[in-house]
């Protein structure tokens, strides 16, 4: 099977772009991506997009070009972006093509998601009575984690201030105001024991990467990154996760955990050997929760990792370099493509003032949706 | 408009007993491996046996984990104006299952994990026709 290099990263930048559509952002990514690989669209064999609420990738190819290549739209809750990877790697690893294109794009209004529960198999009372929202699935997972293993409201606060701090180091980021711990534990308490500045926000972006087989990166890259595993699970039983009107009495079976050590297996590199690590943090506690499910941590060694400044850029064990969800907000589709794209970034060496020092080799992503779906991949130089 | 002060009807049919004197919530139990969901399903998630059989739950339990819905949910949700904060959380109901559910208190000082806590019917909003919408809700005990 071919390898999969990553040879071309392009963004649009994340926030709200007013005036602007999702799919736009996503064909000033695509050009991005294509012009840091040096090569022209009609050179890309295949693609994969995707979008939650902004409509049909493949209607991209009207603004691209109209090159006939087979353009494939892929929508799978905040795991999109993911998934598209995920895809596009097959693709290549096959050898049904040599070199494609992954991209992602959204624009969601303010406010936090509504679905409709007939989406997800569950019946209207859930959404009419109020039980149908991720913030407060994200509040109860992280109130029994802290009852569990001994998370403090101070720790919430630390992740989010670090994210804030990467973010306004990140021209990309929406969210580049520095804040405080103070702040952040000071601001309105949004779903106990979630504040305000805990939580990210749904958002607009777009991200595309080029990728090609890897003995062929060199002829579209200098800086080829290796996309050594892409991994995608959805829950098993046992697990919980969003949109749970009912839980198993005995936890097991979360997809993060699946999906990150068969990332790993797949990779053939351990968690030990990862320099760099973009999580989903769609609040401070998920950054905390999925540091041990993904393998870095046990659970409850988060505290003091935090506390000694190890996730920060120049600790031990970096995340969320770019700010995360936090500091970029959610744009579905392109979500999991930008902690690729920042991963990319910082293999190459190119991520500027929150560059990790030292020489990082290895990177790890993980982005996670509703109703309970992981992907994760490990990169390397 | 013939409203009829008074009357009250379920959010929705076979998630709980309606009438009753002694509410319970409907869910579902495999007689293959014994895995009990809510509300029912046809077939089992765990093992995907189709014997599947309805149950009546356990009305009490205890607070697994919870929050507090501090803002008004967008649609579909349709609580009646003005918003008022509410508890939402997870009640584990012993050999059976844990269940998603409004809880009467939304107090965060008040609720802790572990609280034994009592299923309850209460009155949700006001439908077009005036009746109430009953859905199920858990209070402390």
């Amino acid at each position: 099977m071919a390898d999969v290099a990553i040879v071309g990263i392009g963004i649009h930048p994340f926030g709200r772009h007013e005036g602007v559509s999702g799919r736009q952002q996503g064909v000033v990514a695509a050009r991005a991506a294509l012009a840091d690989a040096g090569i022209g669209w009609r050179e890309v064999e295949f693609a994969f997009g995707g979008s939650d609420a902004a409509g049909n990738a493949d209607a991209m190819v009207t603004d691209l070009g109209l090159t006939g290549l087979p353009f494939i739209n892929v929508t799978n809750g905040c795991a999109t972006g993911g998934s598209t990877l995920t895809l596009a790697d097959r693709t290549i690893r096959s050898g049904a093509h040599d070199i494609g294109l992954a991209v992602g794009f959204d624009k969601h209004p303010a406010g936090a998601f509504n679905p409709d529960p007939e989406l997800y198999s569950l019946d209207p009372w859930y959404g009419e009575t109020g039980l149908m929202l991720t913030t407060q699935f994200f509040a109860m997972k992280i109130q029994r984690y802290m009852h569990d293993y001994g998370i403090s409201a101070s720790t919430l606060a630390k992740v989010a201030a670090k994210a804030y701090r990467n973010g306004s180091l990140n021209r990309n980021a929406w969210r580049r105001q520095p804040l405080t711990e103070e702040e952040i534990l000071a601001s309105p308490m949004i779903s106990h024991p979630l504040t305000k500045y805990m939580f990210c926000s749904p958002a607009e972006g777009a991200v595309a990467l080029v990728l090609c087989r890897a003995d062929r990166a060199g002829e579209y890259s200098d800086t080829p990154v290796y996309l050594r595993s892409a991994v995608l699970r959805s829950r098993g039983f046992g697990s919980f996760e969003v949109f749970a009107p009912s839980l198993a009495l005995e936890r097991g079976g979360a997809p993060t955990v699946a999906a990150a050590g068969a990332a790993f297996e797949a990779a053939g590199i351990g968690p030990d050997e990862v320099d760099v690590i973009q999580i989903q943090d769609t609040e401070s506690g998920a950054e905390v929760m999925h540091l041990a499910e993904c393998g870095f941590c046990e659970h409850g060694e988060q505290e003091k990792l935090v506390r000694d400044g190890a996730t920060e850029i120049g600790g031990a064990r970096p995340v969320n370099t770019d700010g995360g969800c936090l500091a970029n907000g959610e744009p579905i589709g392109a979500s999991g493509l930008r902690q690729v794209y920042e991963t990319v970034l910082q293999l190459r060496r190119q991520a500027g003032e929150r560059q990790v020092p030292g020489n990082p080799s290895v990177g790890f992503t993980h982005v996670y949706g509703a109703p309970g779906v992981s992907a994760c991949t490990v990169l390397s130089r | 408009m013939t409203a009829t002060p008074g009357r009250r009807v379920p959010v929705a049919e076979g998630i709980f007993t309606w009438p009753s004197a002694d509410p319970r919530l409907i869910g579902s139990r495999c007689s293959t491996c014994d895995t009990t969901t809510f509300p029912k399903q046809r077939s089992c998630p765990c093992c995907a046996a189709f014997d599947v059989e309805e149950v009546v739950l356990p009305n009490e339990g205890t607070l697994w984990s919870w929050t507090v819905q501090t803002f008004r949910p967008k649609p579909p949700y349709q609580g009646p104006e003005p918003f008022v904060p509410y508890g939402v959380g997870y009640v584990e109901l012993p050999g059976a299952v844990m269940v998603e559910a409004r809880l009467t208190e939304a107090d965060p000082d008040r609720l802790h994990i572990g609280d034994a806590m009592r299923l309850v019917l209460l009155p949700f909003r006001t439908d077009s026709q005036g009746r109430d919408v009953v859905t199920f809700a858990f209070e402390r005990m």
